[in-house]
């Protein structure tokens, strides 16, 4: 450690496990950095469980403002005996692994490339703390107070953290001074601090927040007007709607009556969410249903209906692991083409794709507009890691002259000035016809079906009558691509590699196309944003003749959609696959690309 | 076919109601069923009903799910707004369409088939729910189009056209209905209008979820001897346990009653239900006795038809949402955006 320690460059992983209310205590560790200006990113690593199986965090502070995972581990925070032997393992040479030597475990926690910091975390506590869940609660604040004398946290920062968070508890505030306070007198005095790694003040985090995507999209849906929210509770959806619930609670209650302006209605099962957000939706109102890959394939048989009948629908897919239950506490991008063509005959369905909380705020309202717009269920594709996970992002703005796009819609008026009205003609030759609200006027009224209709809503047995409406929505589909937002492109001449990604990946792309750069390949990039693609995707394709495609599936579910959806020759195409569950990281992808090199000169 | 236009041609001294319209108004296209199936006849009393109450027709939302009766909503009330929804899904859409704007008269029509089977779940839920809707089955004990298959109504020992006997024990739709919280359960014969128009009358202005099992019996498939849907055998076995009459607010209960034999129940529009009692003893707002009555009349073979359940004071699902009194579909944008002052707040939380 010649060359002095590294600054605002780490990564920090505590394990622990599940039901000890470390959750916390990281939030404040990683919140202080934050508030120190130092850009940070948190990943929960949970399982499937309520109490008692290990679970891991991991804070990445970057300087540089990396937000992606790191894959390596700088200090680890053992507070799970069970699961030392690998916490050990994975501490990267030159780290520190800091443990509970409450009960030393000199001759299991040994490795000469890292150092071993003990700290009798339980025992302070329990000599301090006469309350059994205290003693055990505060052992995990203990270590956030060692931490900051070994890398030097302002102690100034927690202690207005903790003044925010325990506003109305003097007495938890007290404890959990007294926690860090054990934490860092006995660090301070037992250790060399700082350690290698340190915490300097920046001023990198100013007008950004920390925020999870579920989070995100719930406000979007708030901002969006949404009134009814349908849905089947299932990891990791959940607290979209835990958090559209308590926005509803401080934005949605009038305040003369006290009534709801807001229905949230917990379903029997996802078939159910689904047929009353179509049923909502019918009806005038705005809605939506949070849910992930099991619920997909539950509501498929919906999506079909709302996609023939035309009626918009908002959905949230918060991907994870599949198949089947899968890992349901891990990440995956692997919906995507169950989504873009959910039910049986010849559907297809708009996608989002948010890469991040911020994008989640802003397309759950154009999802609401695009829906409304196309007459069509749009489905927003976030995923776990986005979803649960606290990112930095830019703060959220609203344009208070924002309109929603309530779409074609004759109105009671309108309908009056009418002849007669019919619902799937294509008035306007752009493949959208008008709909109309129930109960507004004699004249409005329809037959919604899922069965064959001519272009006057009749029913039809007839080939030609049921070809020409299939035909409009396709047509449909075309002038959706005028609608849906396009693509994220970072393109210049000079390079001739390019990297086509979607999601969740793209902070890990763009660092990993830094550190390619630095290593002199240069390359172009392309961040999907939703689907059907439109014009730019194709130019890109076009102007390269490799293009790796990145995104975590295991089967190239994007790189299949840009086959089937595109001009592409799909050798230029290369997989560039990460699906083991976790977040993706940039240094896979650069050893992708190189490898891919290295075989193309060899060849 | 339904897309064949009934001609409308209004007798100038048809009878008109409070809105000056005629029957004929309540109407809606051409029947495409077998000819002589029930379900004809609960349209026509459906149309009665609505005609009746005096209710505008594009009021109205018609929805259903898939099998002969879920295309019947096509041949009433052209001028409401219908919903053919997917297979057993009709109560999910009503339950969506309802929070959105509850301010319509919402009819559902389904059949023991869409139900009992595919969509017991989503019936059963929208009972718990307490969901304001008349939820209509027109029960054949039969899949009629796919020709013939016995539904989860089939009563044990009855046979299907071929012969085959049904093993398997029924679903009562209406002891399934009290059991899951529907708080308005009737039982009534498609071949008996006088006593089903104004059980749907009652069932429109019941303020919840209002059942009407409807025994409606399929010409095509379940009509033969041995069968326990067929006309002759509901005639056989009808039996009348309470007959409803719908009063509407501001009218007087002209009628008279012996002691004992009448009993009045206030709905929420100040609207009255007479019920008639052919047995003195029953009780249809003991929700335990009546279940047990239909228990033991079942099992001796009976029929049980009429307002067989009713409780006014249960809170429906707007009501225990606590929704506001416009309609969500009505809000204006303003009431529902906090704005970028209130985002600029909210970002505290997150730093």
């Amino acid at each position: 450690m010649s060359q002095g320690p590294k600054t605002n460059d780490f990564t920090i992983r505590i394990a622990n496990v599940n039901g000890t209310g470390s959750a916390s205590a990281n939030a404040l560790l990683m919140k202080s950095l934050f508030r120190m200006g130092i850009p940070v990113v948190g990943k929960n690593y949970f399982p499937s469980n309520i109490q008692g199986l290990p679970t891991w965090y991991e804070i990445r502070a970057s300087g540089e403002g990396y937000l992606a995972r790191s894959g390596r581990v700088d200090i680890l925070i053992a507070m799970n005996a069970e699961t030392y032997k690998n916490d050990l393992a994975r501490v990267a040479p030159g780290g520190y692994l800091i443990y509970d030597s409450t009960w030393p475990r000199s001759k299991m926690l040994q490795r000469n490339d890292i150092t071993v910091v003990g700290i009798p975390l339980a025992k302070m506590c329990n000599e301090n703390f006469s309350n059994a869940r205290s003693r055990v609660l505060m052992k995990n604040v203990a270590y956030v107070g060692a931490l900051a004398a070994l890398i030097e946290i302002d102690l100034e920062v927690i202690r207005q953290s903790l003044k925010k968070t325990f506003a109305s508890k003097a007495h938890m505030l007290d404890a959990n001074y007294l926690a860090i306070e054990l934490g860092y007198n006995y660090a301070k005095e037992h250790f060399d601090c700082p350690l290698s790694f340190v915490a300097k003040p920046l001023d990198k985090t100013r007008g950004n927040i920390m925020i999870d995507g579920n989070t995100a999209t719930a406000l979007g849906c708030i901002y969006a007007g949404a009134t009814v929210g349908a849905w089947y509770p299932i990891t990791p959806s959940t607290s979209v709607m835990d958090a559209f619930s308590a926005f509803c609670e401080k934005f949605r209650i009038d305040p003369e009556t006290g009534k709801r302006n807001f229905c949230i209605i917990q379903a029997e099962d996802e078939l159910s969410a689904i047929g009353m957000v179509l049923g909502a939706s019918w009806n005038g109102a705005r809605a939506f249903t949070p849910t992930s890959g099991p619920g997909i394939s539950l509501m498929s048989e919906f999506l079909g209906y709302g996609y023939f009948a035309e009626i918009p629908a908002v959905l949230i897919d918060v991907q994870r692991c599949g198949p089947s239950t899968g890992m349901p506490t891990r990440t995956q991008q692997a919906d995507i083409l169950p989504c873009a063509y959910a039910s049986h005959g010849d559907t297809r369905h708009v996608l989002l794709f948010p890469a991040n909380p911020e994008e989640c705020f802003y397309l759950a309202v154009a999802a609401f507009d695009l829906a409304e717009r196309l007459q069509t269920p749009v489905i927003m594709l976030t995923d776990l890691d986005i979803g649960m996970n606290d990112w930095m992002c830019p703060d959220l703005e609203w344009d208070d002259d924002y309109v929603p796009d309530r779409g074609k819609v004759m109105d009671a008026d309108a309908l009056e000035k009418v002849e007669s009205f019919h619902r799937y003609l294509d008035v306007d030759a752009d493949g959208i016809p008008y709909r109309t609200y129930p109960g507004v006027h004699p004249k409005g009224a329809y037959f919604t079906r899922g069965s064959g209709h001519n272009m006057y809503g009749a029913y039809t047995e007839k080939s030609k009558e049921y070809q020409e409406v299939v035909d409009r929505l396709r047509r449909k589909w075309e002038t959706a691509k005028e609608y849906v937002p396009g693509p994220v492109v970072d393109y210049t001449e000079k390079h001739r590699v390019g990297i086509i990604s979607v999601g969740s990946c793209d902070s890990a792309v763009r660092e990993a196309r830094d550190r390619l750069l630095e290593s002199g390949i240069g390359t172009n990039y392309l961040r999907v944003k939703a689907f059907p693609f439109n014009g730019d995707v194709q130019k890109f394709l076009d102007a390269h003749e490799r293009i790796y495609v990145v995104e975590q599936n295991r089967d190239a579910q994007l790189r299949s959609l840009l086959m089937l959806e595109t001009d592409v020759d799909a050798n230029k195409l290369v997989p560039t696959l990460f699906y083991d569950g976790l977040p993706i990281e940039a240094k896979g992808i650069i050893a992708a690309i190189n490898e891919d090199m290295a075989r193309g000169k060899a060849a | 076919m339904s897309y064949i236009k009934k001609p409308k041609v209004i007798h100038p001294k048809s009878p008109r109601n409070d809105l000056g319209l005629t029957v004929r108004d309540y109407e809606g296209g051409m029947s495409t069923l077998c000819a002589g199936c029930g379900h004809d006849s609960v349209t026509g009393a459906i149309v009665q009903a609505a005609f009746d109450l005096s209710i505008p027709p594009h009021r109205f939302v018609k929805l259903s799910g898939i099998g002969c009766s879920s295309k019947t909503p096509a041949y009433f009330m052209r001028e409401s707004h219908g919903f053919n929804s997917v297979h057993g899904r009709m109560p999910s859409v009503a339950t969506g369409a309802n929070a959105a704007n509850g301010e319509l008269t919402f009819i559902g029509v389904s059949g023991d088939g869409d139900t009992l089977s595919i969509g017991l779940g989503q019936f059963c839920h929208a009972a718990r729910r307490n969901l304001n809707m008349l939820y209509i089955i027109e029960n054949n004990g039969v899949y009629g189009l796919t020709k013939g298959q016995f539904s989860a109504s089939a009563d044990i020992g009855s046979t299907a056209k071929k012969g085959e006997e049904n093993l398997q024990t029924p679903i009562d739709p209406c002891r399934t209905a009290i059991t899951m919280g529907a708080a308005f359960v009737a039982r009534g014969f498609s071949g008996d209008k006088d006593q089903l128009v104004p059980l749907l009358k009652a069932g429109f202005m019941h303020r919840g979820f209002a059942v009407i099992d409807v025994i409606s019996p399929c010409v095509t498939f379940n009509d033969h001897e041995g069968s326990t849907k067929s006309y002759e055998y509901t005639r056989e076995h009808y039996h009348p346990a309470i007959h409803a009459d719908f009063v509407p607010p501001a009218q007087e209960i002209k009628a008279k009653y012996d002691e004992g034999e009448a009993m009045s129940i206030t709905l929420h529009d100040g609207g009255q239900i007479v019920l008639r009692k052919v047995d003195r003893e029953y009780d249809p707002t003991d929700r335990a006795a009546v279940y047990s009555y239909l228990e033991h009349r079942q099992a001796a073979g009976e029929i049980v038809t009429g307002l067989l359940y009713i409780d006014e004071t249960r809170p429906e699902m707007h009501d225990l949402s606590n929704t506001s009194d416009t309609a969500l579909a009505h809000l204006d944008f303003s009431e529902l955006c906090p704005g970028q002052s209130a985002l600029q707040k909210l970002h505290d939380i997150y730093r």
